[in-house]
């Protein structure tokens, strides 16, 4: 009877050992690759919002961590483009908490002046047919932003055309565009009052790492 | 069960016995990801190589795993095959998987998987195990993939969209939009969408079932009387 316990355990462990190994095998063998699929899916939607000539900096490995209210949370991204030393714009990662399902989460490109470069929606579970259309493959409503600023339209301005603002909605999912409308000028208010901040250039002692 | 003939094995995966329609094991992914055709296409693929890997380790093992552990053990190659297929996925097709997501590691709680693992696999040899599970994958996707492309022209009017996730840049053309200017039906592409045309090509099944059993049941008594 112990025996026949023993047994069992002995042959369960030895099962989870061998899946366990299986498992750590198949990571090994493709970490690499995962992370290097990573890398270019978020590059390739950093090239649609900043044209990559007009910076030559290495834009994936500029980028400091941050966290704000303003931009929807914690654990949040700035890319940041330069040309030689000189900032030309910086691709914030920003959470929209007021989607009609869930959090929104963005990408939004902040031109040196305070212009909006360009925002790309990452991922949403907003209503299909309806509120998707702020993805860029299914409407250009996402592109109405491109060139604004805090400036142009005035703060309050910065609405759906139900609250008075200058933003079109979508029939059916005012709440998404609201929502998207609100996160963008809110990364822009942010980055009026951070905008030294967000392109101070890594501390001396990063630079002159030899590692290069 | 012990002297099943392939044919009999294929019969069952693709229609007696078929997981989608008559079973009705793996809802969850079944009525979530077949929006599209590409998208059901993609986890059908994945399922049935989950099946066939798992199958065919069950078998393997079946003479060294005792009764009393077998399910903990089940579940310990399912998870692991399917844990491992997840990170192929993401290495190899990133688009898909980043589009199919959670519903990977989902496969994990496909009751079909671990059910043709206790009632089949454990109880036959590695070629019979193998070949259930590739009919019983195979018949999977094949609902998934119907119930995604009547989604997919209901819902979208277009057919194969996001080929190229799939098959490589060269697939882009395969697309085809059946209906210009289509505005979507958006019944089809929720969840009651996907429950109203399962519960249609169950139907459909049914008929054809109940066709088959008149003719069956017309033609039966013939070589009866021949042979009376």
């Amino acid at each position: 009877m112990v025996r026949n316990i023993l047994m069992s355990g002995v042959l369960l462990a030895l099962f989870g050992v061998v899946g366990a190994g299986l498992v750590a095998f198949v990571f090994q063998g493709t970490a690499d690759r995962i992370a290097a699929n990573e890398e270019a899916v978020m590059l390739s939607s950093l090239h649609a919002i900043l044209q990559h000539e007009a910076y030559d900096n290495n834009i994936l490995e500029d980028a400091i961590p941050l966290s704000n209210e303003l931009l929807g949370g914690t654990d949040l991204m700035a890319y940041r483009a330069y040309q030689g030393d000189e900032p030309v714009a910086v691709v914030f990662t920003v959470i929209a908490p007021g989607g009609y399902s869930g959090p929104i989460r963005l990408l939004v490109g902040v031109e040196e002046y305070g212009e909006v470069a360009g925002v790309r929606v990452v991922a949403h579970r907003e209503t299909p047919g309806l509120g998707d259309d702020i993805e860029v493959q299914r409407s250009d409503w996402i592109l109405d932003f491109d060139g604004r600023s805090l400036a142009s339209p005035a703060y309050n301005q910065w609405a759906v055309r139900r609250d008075g603002g200058v933003f079109d909605q979508f029939t059916g999912a005012t709440i998404t565009a609201r929502a998207v409308v609100t996160a963008v000028r809110d990364t822009l208010v942010y980055f009026e009052a951070h905008r030294d901040t967000v392109f101070m250039r890594a501390t001396a002692d990063e630079e002159e790492s030899p590692l290069e | 069960m012990s002297d099943i003939t392939y044919r009999e094995i294929n019969a069952n995966g693709f229609w007696h016995n078929n997981p989608g329609l008559v079973q009705l094991l793996g809802l969850c992914p079944l009525l979530a990801i077949s929006g599209t055709v590409i998208n059901a296409l993609g986890l059908g693929l994945a399922t049935t190589l989950t099946l066939v890997a798992s199958n065919v380790t069950v078998s393997l093992i079946r003479h060294w795993v005792r009764p009393e552990i077998r399910i903990p053990v089940f579940v310990l190659i399912i998870a692991s095959v399917v844990t491992a297929i997840e990170l192929a996925m993401n290495a190899f097709f990133h688009e898909l998987y980043l589009i199919l997501g959670i519903f990977i590691p989902l496969i994990v709680t496909n009751c079909a998987i671990i059910g043709r693992a206790e009632a089949f696999a454990s109880k036959q040899p590695i070629p019979k195990a193998l070949a259930d599970g590739l009919a019983m994958g195979l018949g999977f996707t094949c609902v998934l993939v119907a119930l995604g492309a009547l989604r997919e022209v209901v819902g979208h009017g277009t057919l194969l969209s996001d080929a190229h996730l799939m098959f490589g840049e060269a697939a882009r053309g395969f697309s085809l939009t059946l209906i210009r200017e289509y505005r979507g039906f958006l019944l089809a592409l929720l969840p009651p969408g996907a429950f109203i045309a399962l519960g249609l090509l169950i139907a459909l099944k049914n008929i054809i079932d109940s066709g088959l059993a008149k003719r069956a049941a017309v033609r039966a008594p013939q070589p009866a009387e021949a042979a009376g």
